[in-house]
Order: structure tokens, then C-alpha cells, then sequence
């Protein structure tokens, strides 16, 4: 059940729109910064498949430009 | 008690997310997260928010904490603060998490044969009012002493004044401010004649340039860097970083300009010589509202006990101080600096612009100096010279370690040689005092007795047999600890240590008092730019938790100062703030009334006519400006600030074959000072659990250390071992190692050296010799 967490970067002016597309994602948590054009992404989900399905459909939202993983941690299921 | 799962995970994905956090502030300095207020708010919680400032640093940020069924559930930022807008730190926002901790003191320890006997509060009371009145009897009311803290609350330091100046009459009181911030108030008296720094943080919405000296404000005082930064952005303001350490700040700034440690006081000279050999002089200014000066010159380091020394400032004239400065011409600096002719230039260009408007900041780096006054009194000069002071953007601005260093320490005055106005030297300020205090003005003694450092020193030597510390960890944050906690150990001193968590200082107290944290209590602090700010009490402590300023007043009335002392439990900190205020009242240090602190996010004094005077000295700002004048440095006699002669004189201990390396200390982002709250946060003890030793990467390689080994750091006066850091949170120059001082398991302070500025007598915590070895 693995963890991680990302700094998803936009492009020039599509922070809101990042916000928006990561927010609809059950498995994402996110947390944008107030004075910068960074979000703070965690995931949460059940194994490493789903966790590599969730990557390719981040990584496909148009907004976004740079996707960089900070941290990773395996939870026992609960 | 055992963790679920689901807590298990919660806690993962909040590790998770601060080690993102963590890495966004390493790419975006000043980086902040406001929706993290938001976290651990309960769905559909009914919340009653309770405004306060921060428990924390010195910026004084206004928070806002939610408190639902008597327990603190969240923490957000104030929005209607004009301090920080809305914003807090990663410290900032989960401060409350610590009350809960496992091992809080809930109730007092009395020492009988060796082991810890909780007592009731009320028996360690009268305890610690016998032992006081039994030393005072058997040796000398100068044998017991008091050591308090910038962040106890403005009555808690009131009281502790009244104690022990007013009521039993000896001057053996000092606090931890004396580590952090005596050198920028010897700074400021000596250069205005009046103390703290006359303009506000608005200066950064007006600046053009911000010139950081010493001062990694991205991890010590983030919200203002992140305001800063945000000027960057908006305006093209422009931050340059002069210091000794590539810090978070250096990289976020425009231009990082690196100097060889002590020589800060020859690279300011040789501004000044610039601005002069260059004709950015504004005469008029400094003809109207300047004197100049000089003192002694070696002035030694204080490093032997008893040490005296007193100043004997002599006026000169302009052309002396200009062939002063022919010393310090950038060519001969550079030299020995490190600092590049043409960065000495760049740097004088700035100030020297007429048309850019420029504020300096410093904290740690300028006051924690053998020569901190002096260092003080050299920025004061280049904006002296140029007229850039007491004007929205233009101005020094000193910063704050802690919450109330300025409202307590400073202006309280918890030092040994202060009085709530004035000093014990000045009869006047102690007549006011005896007024106010309805005591006879002989019983305040007119000579002050230990400063901070010969405070512990005497305490060794058995001179003092009586200590009572407040809201301070002196056996970790005081320097040469390796010498001053066998001292505390002794069986000739009592310690008695009031404190909300254990620590080193409390595992050598003979009695321990068990302090209500923050918002368990009311309060007021004053922060860096002159704010005032009250809160009320927001939640109940556990167990038999007592405020600081109530134990003392308790104490007071047991030892027969009940008189003295008519405060009410419920009551006592509207009255004591009351009775304060007469000390202050007119318009150059006006406090505002209880009943706007309660209302707004603060005031900054002098309060006035109902308003907030954000400048200090110029007559369009501050109306205690005499009559016809522009500017007014009313500290002096004549209105005129003193342009100082001050030299370079070399650190008080410097590298040598033996000791090759400089000794560094300071702070990290995630913990406050000595970490006994912040350690006991889970998220930021997991995101910095342990100290370490920062190399330069040559250094490293030359040596064969490897990032994570362990390393033994030895000076003369003890040793350390902590694991090496190489490129990761900060880079030392060349020949020098850093160490942060917030982890009490591995205790650099046994390693500094406890000199200090003769004149502020603040230690210098930044220089010292020390070698390394693989441990």
C-alpha cells in the first residue's frame, strides 16, 4: 500500500487548472503553495500497479509540466 | 496505548507530505503552504477561533487557534495580521501539537534523596519561597538569582523584575535574550540613545534592495523572507546575502557574497570608506542629525571570570573619522575578507544610490559577536551616511530570535542592569520605579551584578546558591555548556527549573515547576518591529500546570512581598500590564491599552493618540519629534545619533594547526532554538531528527569524510560527535564546519567558547577553533 509524495510543477499559468485536475483524482491528495507555482502532491494507493496506472494518468493532465517523486513509503494494508 | 493502522497511515501520508514540504522550501526559499492550516481540522468540526501571536520566532506572526471542547485542534494564520497576512511556517502551523506530549509536566518534582517526588504545587511553592528566604538570610540577598527568558510574557518578566529588583532588592536577574539580543541593544543605545529598531515591517513593501548581514531569514524568519521574496517577484526588489554559510537564503537571493568570519567589521568600514571616497555622503543629513565618535580599542573578549569593562566613548570630528577609514579602503579589505574589491563596491554602490532605498537585516550573525556592538553600530553608520533610516523602505532593522524578546527582555527589562524604564545606573529610573512599585527607591541597588554568562560562572564558582529558571534551557543553549553544567550539578547552588518539558536544565533541578504552556494562559509579547500583542488563555492545562507569572507572585507572597503583589489569579495579567504601562507613558514609548490589544492584531508603540507610530525619529511618522525638526533622535540629549569609529579587531579564538577549523552554530527551519517543543512535534522531529556537522565538500575530500559518518568535533573545551552533512541543507565556506545547537543529545555548546562582546556581553556562538576527526 505505497505512499508517495510529489512536487508537481505547471505550466506558466495553469496552476488553477493542475489544482482542479489532481483534485478529481480520488487518490491524490494536494496541496498547492501559497507563493510559488508548485503543488505538493501525496498518493495513497492499494499496491505499486496502481500506483504506476495513477503516475501515467497524472502525467497526462496538460497542465503539468515536471512531475518529481520526493518520497515513497509502504503502509501494511489495513 | 497503541497506534491503529489508520493512524499509522494518516501519520505516513503527513511525513509524506512534509518531505515534500521539506523539498519545495530547499528549491523555493520562503515557500509557504497556507492550505496546511486546513489540515486536521475535523469535517463538520464547529470551531471557535481564538486570535494570538505565534509561540515562536520573533516576527510575531498573528495566528488564529481552533479550539473545540477546551482542546487546541488547528492552527491558521492570523489574516487580519498585518505581520504575516494569513501566513505561517511549517513551526508556525503545528506549534499547539506539542502540548499533549507524552512526558509534559503536569505536576511539580521535589528532589527527596535523589529521586523525583511529585508534589503538590502549593508545597513546592512554599519550598522554593523558603529556600529563597533561608540563602538570602544565610548569605546575602545577591546569592539567588533569577534567569528568565524572551519568551516569557510580558508579565511574567514584570513580575520576575519586581521580585527580584523591587521586592528582595538585588540585581541577580538576567535572561536568555542576553545570548540573542543584548548586542543589538548596546547597539542601539549607544548609536540613539534609544533601544529597537525605529522602522516596521512595511520597510519590505518600500525597499528596493534588502541587504540580509549574517541572517539566513529563509529558515529563521520565513514569513518575512517569503514577503520579501514576494517583493522580488512583484517589484523586482533585489536581496543580497552577505555571510559566512550558503544558506537557503543565499541561493533565493540575487547575490550571495561570502566572507572569511570577524570580518564583517572591516567590510562595513570599507562601505563607509566607499561612500565618502565616492561622495554619497548625504552632508546635510549628517550635519544636522550626526556626531561622531570613538571608544576603546582592544577590548578584550571576557573569557576569564569577573571580567570588567566600560567604554569611554570621545567625540571627533569628520575629518578624523575619515582618516580612520583610510584603512579600510576596499583593496586593503579584501585582503584579508575574502570579499572581492569589486563585491565591497557593489555593496557601498547600493547604499551610496540616492534614488534605491535599501534595508539591512541581521539577528544571529551580528549580535552573537565579540564585537556585536560594534558590528551594530557599523550599519548604523552606513545609514547614518546616507540618510537611509526612519523612512518607509530606507532603514537597519534588527531582527528577533524569540516572541518576546523586545516586549519582555528589552522593554520589561529582565536584564541585571535594566529597570521597566531605563536602568539601575540612572536615579531618575529608579525613582519612576519605586513609584510604581510602592517600594523605598534605596532597596533597587544602583550597580548591576551578573550578565548571563557570569551568572553561571558564579554559580560554579558558588557565589550564587539560589537559581529560579523560566521558559529557558540554559544547559543546552548557553555557551561552554561543558563547563557550566558540572556547575548547575553542584550541591552549592539550589536550581529550581519552571518549565513544560523536561530537559537538561530540569534533570538538575532540585525542584521542578510545571508551566502552562502558551495559550493555557493570557499573555502579551512585543515582537521586532515595536507590536504589542495580547491573547487570552484558549485551553486548560493538565494537571496542576501553573502560569510562569503566577508562580512568581505566589512565590512573592509566601517570602512576605504579599503587598506588593495584589494581583488576582483570574485577573493578573490585565492588572500587571495596567500597573506596567505607567512605566512607558508619553509619546516616545507610549503602550496601547489593554482594550485595543484585545481587539486588533496588535500595536506598535509608541501608541499615540490612538495610533501606531511605524517610525520612529522622523517627524512626519513620530509625533515625539521636536517641534521644526525633520529627523529627531530624541534618545540623545541633542537629538543627534553617533556615527562610531569602531575597528576590525580578530575573533577571540581563530584556526591554528592545532584547531584548524572555524566552529559554527545556529539554527534549522523545522526546530525551535534548544528543540524541547519542536521535538516533540512528530512531524518536524521526523523531518530533522538529529543534529549533524555540515562540511565544505574540499574539506570533506581532503579529510576522507563521507556524507552520514560519524565525526568527533573537539575545541579546547569539550567534544562532539555528530554525523557528517556534505551538500545537503547548507555549505561552509572553506575551513569552517556548521552545527545546528537544537538537538540535546549531541551538545555542541560543549564545544563554543563563552566569549562575548565587552560591551553587550552577549557570547559569540558563530567563532570558535575546533579540529575533526572520524569518530
Amino acid at each position: 500500500m505505497p505512499i508517495k509524495s510529489y512536487l508537481a510543477h505547471p505550466h506558466d499559468g495553469k496552476k488553477q487548472h493542475l489544482i482542479n485536475a489532481l483534485s478529481e483524482i480520488k487518490e491524490c491528495e494536494v496541496m498547492p503553495a501559497t507563493n510559488q507555482d508548485v503543488l505538493v502532491v501525496v498518493t495513497d494507493t492499494l499496491d505499486d500497479a496502481s500506483e504506476d496506472l495513477l503516475q501515467v494518468k497524472i502525467e497526462k493532465i496538460d497542465s503539468l509540466k515536471l512531475l518529481a517523486m520526493v518520497s515513497g513509503f509502504n503502509s501494511p494494508k489495513i | 496505548m497503541y497506534n491503529s493502522l489508520s493512524t499509522r497511515r494518516s501519520f505516513i501520508k503527513k511525513m509524506a507530505q512534509l518531505s515534500a514540504m521539506t523539498a519545495a522550501a530547499s528549491m523555493f526559499p520562503g515557500i509557504l503552504f497556507a492550505s496546511e492550516q486546513e489540515e486536521g481540522i475535523p469535517n463538520g468540526a464547529n470551531l471557535d477561533w481564538k486570535k494570538g501571536p505565534c509561540r515562536f520566532c520573533g516576527v510575531g506572526c498573528g495566528i488564529l487557534v481552533g479550539t473545540e471542547q477546551g482542546k487546541a485542534v488547528a492552527v491558521k494564520g492570523d489574516p487580519n495580521s498585518s505581520v504575516n497576512k494569513g501566513l505561517l511556517c511549517v513551526k508556525g502551523y503545528h506549534q499547539t501539537m506539542c502540548i499533549q506530549s507524552k512526558d509534559r509536566l503536569t505536576h511539580a518534582l521535589v528532589k527527596k534523596n535523589g529521586k523525583y517526588v511529585q508534589t503538590p504545587i502549593n508545597e513546592a511553592l512554599d519550598i522554593v519561597a523558603n529556600k529563597m528566604k533561608e540563602t538570602i538570610a544565610a548569605h546575602g540577598k545577591d546569592s539567588v538569582a533569577m534567569y528568565t527568558s524572551g519568551q516569557s510574557t510580558i508579565p511574567e518578566g514584570y513580575v520576575a523584575s519586581k521580585l527580584m529588583k523591587g521586592a528582595i532588592g538585588t540585581n541577580n536577574l538576567d535572561c536568555n535574550a542576553r545570548l540573542c539580543m543584548a548586542s543589538a541593544v548596546a547597539g542601539f543605545l549607544t548609536t540613539f540613545g534609544a533601544d529597537e529598531p525605529m522602522g516596521c515591517y512595511e520597510d519590505i513593501d518600500h525597499a528596493d534592495y534588502f541587504i540580509t548581514w549574517g541572517n539566513n531569514m529563509a529558515e529563521m524568519h520565513p514569513v518575512l523572507f517569503s514577503r520579501m521574496l514576494e517583493q522580488k517577484t512583484r517589484r523586482g526588489a533585489k536581496i543580497i546575502d552577505f555571510a559566512t554559510r550558503t544558506s537557503r537564503s543565499s541561493t533565493a537571493s540575487n547575490k550571495s557574497i561570502l566572507f572569511e568570519p570577524q570580518t564583517d567589521l572591516a567590510v562595513a568600514n570599507a562601505i563607509c570608506y566607499e561612500i565618502i571616497n565616492n561622495g554619497w555622503i548625504n552632508k546635510s543629513f549628517v550635519e544636522k542629525h550626526c556626531n561622531f565618535s570613538k571608544g576603546l580599542t582592544n577590548i578584550g573578549y571576557g573569557t576569564e571570570d569577573k571580567f570588567k569593562f566600560k567604554d569611554k566613548p570621545e567625540k571627533i570630528d569628520f575629518a578624523a573619522y575619515k582618516e580612520f577609514l583610510e584603512d579600510y579602503t576596499p583593496e586593503k579589505v579584501a585582503q584579508y575578507s575574502k570579499v572581492s574589491v569589486k563585491d565591497i563596491k557593489y555593496l557601498a554602490s547600493i547604499y551610496g544610490d540616492p534614488n534605491k532605498k535599501v534595508v539591512s537585516y541581521w539577528c544571529m550573525g551580528m549580535n552573537q559577536h565579540t564585537r556585536g556592538t560594534w558590528m551594530n553600530n557599523l550599519v548604523y553608520n552606513i545609514h547614518l551616511l546616507t540618510g537611509k533610516i526612519s523612512q518607509p523602505g530606507n532603514g537597519p532593522f534588527s531582527l528577533t530570535g524569540q516572541p518576546s524578546a523586545c516586549g519582555t527582555a528589552r522593554e520589561v527589562g529582565t536584564f541585571t542592569h535594566k529597570l521597566p524604564k531605563g536602568v539601575v545606573m540612572n536615579p531618575k529610573h529608579r525613582e519612576l520605579a519605586a513609584k510604581i512599585w510602592k517600594v523605598p527607591v534605596e532597596r533597587i541597588p544602583a550597580k548591576p551584578t551578573y550578565h548571563a554568562t557570569e551568572m553561571f560562572r558564579a554559580i560554579d564558582r558558588g557565589d550564587i546558591k539560589f537559581i529560579w529558571t523560566q521558559v529557558t534551557n540554559p544547559l543546552v543553549s548557553l555557551p561552554k555548556t561543558s563547563r557550566y553544567r558540572p556547575g548547575m550539578e553542584k550541591e552549592s547552588c539550589f536550581v529550581v527549573v519552571s518549565d513544560v518539558f523536561p530537559t537538561p536544565t530540569s534533570d538538575v533541578a532540585d525542584v521542578i515547576l510545571p508551566a502552562s504552556w502558551h495559550i493555557e494562559k493570557s499573555g502579551l509579547y512585543g515582537n521586532s518591529e515595536r507590536r504589542t500583542q495580547h491573547w487570552d488563555k484558549m485551553v486548560e492545562g493538565p494537571g496542576e500546570t501553573t502560569p510562569d507569572a503566577w508562580m512568581t507572585i505566589e512565590v512573592a507572597k509566601r517570602m512576605g512581598y504579599g503587598d506588593l503583589f495584589p494581583y488576582s489569579e483570574e485577573n493578573h495579567v490585565e492588572e500587571i500590564y495596567n500597573e506596567y504601562r505607567q512605566f512607558h507613558e508619553g509619546a516616545k514609548h507610549g503602550m496601547a491599552p489593554l482594550e485595543v490589544l484585545k481587539k486588533e492584531s496588535g500595536a506598535i508603540w509608541p501608541y499615540v493618540n490612538g495610533k501606531s507610530t511605524q517610525w520612529r525619529f522622523n517627524a512626519k511618522y513620530d509625533p515625539a519629534c521636536a517641534e521644526g525638526k525633520d529627523f529627531d533622535f530624541y534618545g540623545k540629549p541633542d537629538g543627534k545619533a553617533v556615527i562610531w569609529q569602531r575597528p576590525y579587531e580578530p575573533a577571540a579564538e581563530s584556526p591554528d594547526n592545532e584547531y584548524p577549523f572555524w566552529l559554527n552554530t545556529g539554527r534549522v527551519i523545522e526546530h525551535w532554538h534548544t528543540g524541547s517543543m519542536t521535538r516533540r512535534i512528530p512531524v518536524l522531529h521526523k523531518a530533522m531528527p538529529e543534529a549533524y556537522v555540515e562540511f565544505h565538500p574540499e574539506d570533506a575530500k581532503a579529510l576522507g569524510i563521507r556524507n552520514g559518518e560519524n565525526i568527533r568535533v573537539t575545541s579546547r573545551r569539550g567534544s562532539c560527535v555528530l554525523p557528517a552533512s556534505i551538500n545537503e541543507r547548507g555549505l561552509p565556506t572553506k575551513g569552517q564546519v556548521f552545527v545546528p545547537f537544537f538537538d540535546e543529545n549531541m551538545m555542541i555548546n560543549d564545544v563554543t567558547l563563552d566569549a562575548f562582546c565587552p560591551i553587550s556581553k552577549e557570547p559569540d556562538y558563530k567563532k570558535c577553533a575546533v579540529k575533526v576527526e572520524k569518530a
